[in-house]
């Protein structure tokens, strides 16, 4: 799960690492009157979970509460289009007004976690406020790694490694120790996935803080995070995806195609898409229905597709195991039941309880297209979206 | 023979209380594996399909010599479970649960070390060696006693393979679901150096997925010490980036994690790749002509 910047300072900030003074505002006068608290320039920053704001102008400076009131208006209601983002951009409801500091350098710090290590590894380089995959692939000798020992925790020696690596001053390596330490706290107890600062910039005045930070959580670990949970913007989530997510439609990832998929499996799903793409057509959705015991999933994966305007044709294939081929038959004749279906739809049913599902379907008179094998049902949804039958 | 499970297999079932634990309980005692005993905490001295069920898995395994063990606990609970049966001495776990904190398998890896024990999974389908045991939830009868190793991130993704696979008549030696998370008890190079052991797998077939770069690890693996016919299919080249497809490991994630990548390393290593998913069994038949 993601959070904005301005959620994720405040974490930050309570977990003892420093950020810019500032506040969170939803409309200009708000804006106005935080930057009139701050003294001197101020940033004005659009709160979207993508990256490339700054270029995608998203953040504006403001010299004075005027100026920042005007920025804000500009911001506020307007979206966002940034290389991260879709087409239609990301909505920006508030933004983040923040004092402007005085940057003497720009590091970089994050902890992730390292799958083939199986441990938290904390990143640190000189080499801050730019793309850090950009800087691995040029200059890895800047990339400084230290791995966490869950059991042991946090020690300050691998602060100091990184400190002194990145060339700190020797004022500054104890707060930055303490930083990395505080940090680590965070990302531990929060079941963080990713902790992310960049730049963290050392200041004109020699302190050490966080200029743009970036929190992702564990979506398995929410159950235990009330807190963080509720951090969540649905604003920022693609409407098709937020529809399906509350009819309990979990694995649903819009795309840019005219297929709507219904698959069991996430990797079963990735290969519809694959051989849809393979055929000739493109998939308009991924969704992995998982493990079916009851037709209502499936009514309302039906639902999610005839809402979905660029739906021509709807692919049902799964591979009965833990799901089974019958419930699904059931689910579809409900939806056919339920729901006014102006488009093909081709099922595949294979697997557990196949036969009984195919006879289910076969005496309902509804109106779908059988598919024979895997590829046979890609091949006749790929013709069924363009309009003809295969 | 086969890999990591047969006749020789006793198997305990870590929550076969619950609702997915005694319906597979039931379906792998049918399909003809040992289960020996059952383990839910306070359910202890009770019965589940006939199968005694014990209150911590240390008893378990003194009473009944189990040496394998499934685990269908909710994800809460479900690392400790790990843990308590590497605790126990159990050699081979496999763990089904899907969508346990990352925090806690971090954990549970750093008990693991130095023990004796293998895992498999977490976030899998588990595991079946036809004709002579199934530690797993996948449905036993599309499958077929034969010589091909098949090993996979993918649940539903491996049940389309096998189909294809018995339907050319082609039938396995064992049926490996490595699981769908980004950290992994078992990796792809594990497996593969057990297929490459096995006198009687003869060909392999591999179903990688976007996210990470265990296919790449996998393709150097292949290079250097398997000598066997590998055929692969790597899901989710038509995949966005940035978008976690299901399975929790399953993103590409900047310039990680690609489809088209790991399967240029596959096929640079020698593996030949299956055009298309549906196409996966009769790349192997032409393989092993």
């Amino acid at each position: 799960m993601k959070i904005h910047e301005y959620q994720a300072k405040a974490l930050l900030s309570q977990y003892g690492v420093p950020v810019p003074a500032g506040d969170v505002a939803s409309t200009p006068a708000e804006a106005k009157k935080i930057a009139a608290g701050l003294e001197g320039k101020v940033a004005v920053k659009a709160q979207v979970y993508a990256g490339g704001r700054g270029k995608a102008g998203g953040i504006k400076l403001a010299a004075d509460a005027a100026e920042a009131e005007k920025s804000a208006a500009g911001i506020i209601g307007a979206r966002l289009i940034t290389h991260q983002t879709s087409a239609k951009g990301a909505p920006v409801g508030k933004v983040l007004v923040e004092k402007v500091m005085e940057v003497r350098r720009e590091l970089y710090l994050s902890i992730v976690i390292d799958n083939a290590r199986k441990m938290p590894v904390m990143i640190a380089s000189e080499a801050g406020g730019m793309d850090i995959e950009e800087v691995t692939r040029t200059s890895p000798e800047k990339i400084l790694k230290v791995h966490i020992d869950p059991a042991a925790g946090w020690q300050d020696f691998e602060g100091r490694k990184l400190a002194y690596g990145m060339n700190l001053s020797t004022a500054q390596v104890k707060p930055a120790v303490k930083l990395m330490a505080n940090l680590y706290r965070l990302f531990r107890e929060k079941d963080c996935s990713l902790a992310e600062i960049n730049p963290l910039v050392i200041t004109a005045d020699d302190k050490i803080m966080a200029l743009d930070a970036k929190l992702n959580f564990d979506d398995s670990a929410l159950f235990r995070h009330d807190d963080i949970r509720q951090l969540h913007d649905p604003a920022q989530d693609d409407p098709f995806e937020a529809r399906a997510s509350e009819m309990g439609i979990k694995n649903y990832i819009k795309l840019n195609g005219n297929i709507g998929c219904m698959v069991n499996g996430a990797g079963l799903a990735m290969a519809v898409l694959d051989l849809i793409n393979f055929c000739g057509g493109n998939a308009a959705n991924f969704l992995d229905i998982g493990t079916v015991n009851n037709t209502n999933a499936v009514v309302s994966a039906f639902k999610v597709f005839t809402a979905d305007p660029d739906v021509k044709a709807i692919l049902v294939n799964i591979f009965g195991g833990m799901a089974r081929a019958d419930t699904i038959a059931r689910g579809i004749i409900e939806a056919y039941q339920q729901i006014d279906i102006k488009v093909p739809v081709v099922v595949r049913l294979a697997g557990t309880n196949v036969t009984e599902g195919k006879r289910l379907l076969a005496e309902s008179r509804i109106n779908y297209i059988e598919a024979a094998d895997f590829l046979d049902a890609a091949r006749k949804a790929v013709a069924a979206a363009k309009g003809g039958r295969d | 023979m086969s890999i990591l499970i047969d006749e020789k297999t006793r198997l305990l079932v870590q929550g076969i209380t619950g609702g997915e634990g005694s319906f597979h309980t039931q379906r792998c005692i049918e399909y003809g594996t040992k289960v020996v005993a059952g383990m839910t905490p306070g359910k202890g001295g009770t019965q589940v399909s006939g199968v005694p069920v014990f209150n911590t898995v240390e008893s378990a395994v003194k009473e009944t010599g189990a040496n394998a063990s499934i685990i269908f606990v909710p994800p809460a609970g479900a690392a400790d479970s790990i843990m308590e049966a590497a605790d126990a001495g159990i050699a081979l776990v496999v763990c089904i649960t899907e969508g346990i904190p990352v925090m806690d398998m971090v954990n549970a890896y750093s008990f693991l070390k130095g023990k004796p024990v293998r895992l498999i999974g977490p976030n899998c389908p588990g595991l079946i060696s036809p004709g002579k045991c199934k530690v797993g939830i996948m449905a036993g009868e599309i499958h077929k006693q034969g010589n091909v190793g098949v090993v996979s991130r993918s649940g539903t993704l491996t049940y389309e393979t096998v189909a294809q696979l018995t339907g050319f008549g082609i039938g396995q030696s064992t049926c490996v679901g490595i699981g769908g998370d980004p950290l992994l008890g078992t990796n792809f190079v594990d497996i593969l150096k057990l297929f490459q052991e096995d006198k009687d797998t003869h060909a392999i077939v591999l179903i990688g997925e976007i996210g990470g770069t265990m296919e790449q690890e996998a393709a150097q693996f292949i290079k250097e010490r398997v000598s066997k016919p590998v055929v692969s299919f790597i899901a989710g080249a038509s995949a966005p980036p940035g978008r976690r497809m299901g399975h929790a490991g399953a993103i590409i994630s900047g310039n990680t994690g690609k489809a088209q990548d790991k399967m240029a390393a596959l096929s640079a290593a020698g593996a030949i790749i299956a055009p298309n998913p549906a196409e996966i069994g009769i790349t192997v038949k032409k393989a092993l002509k």
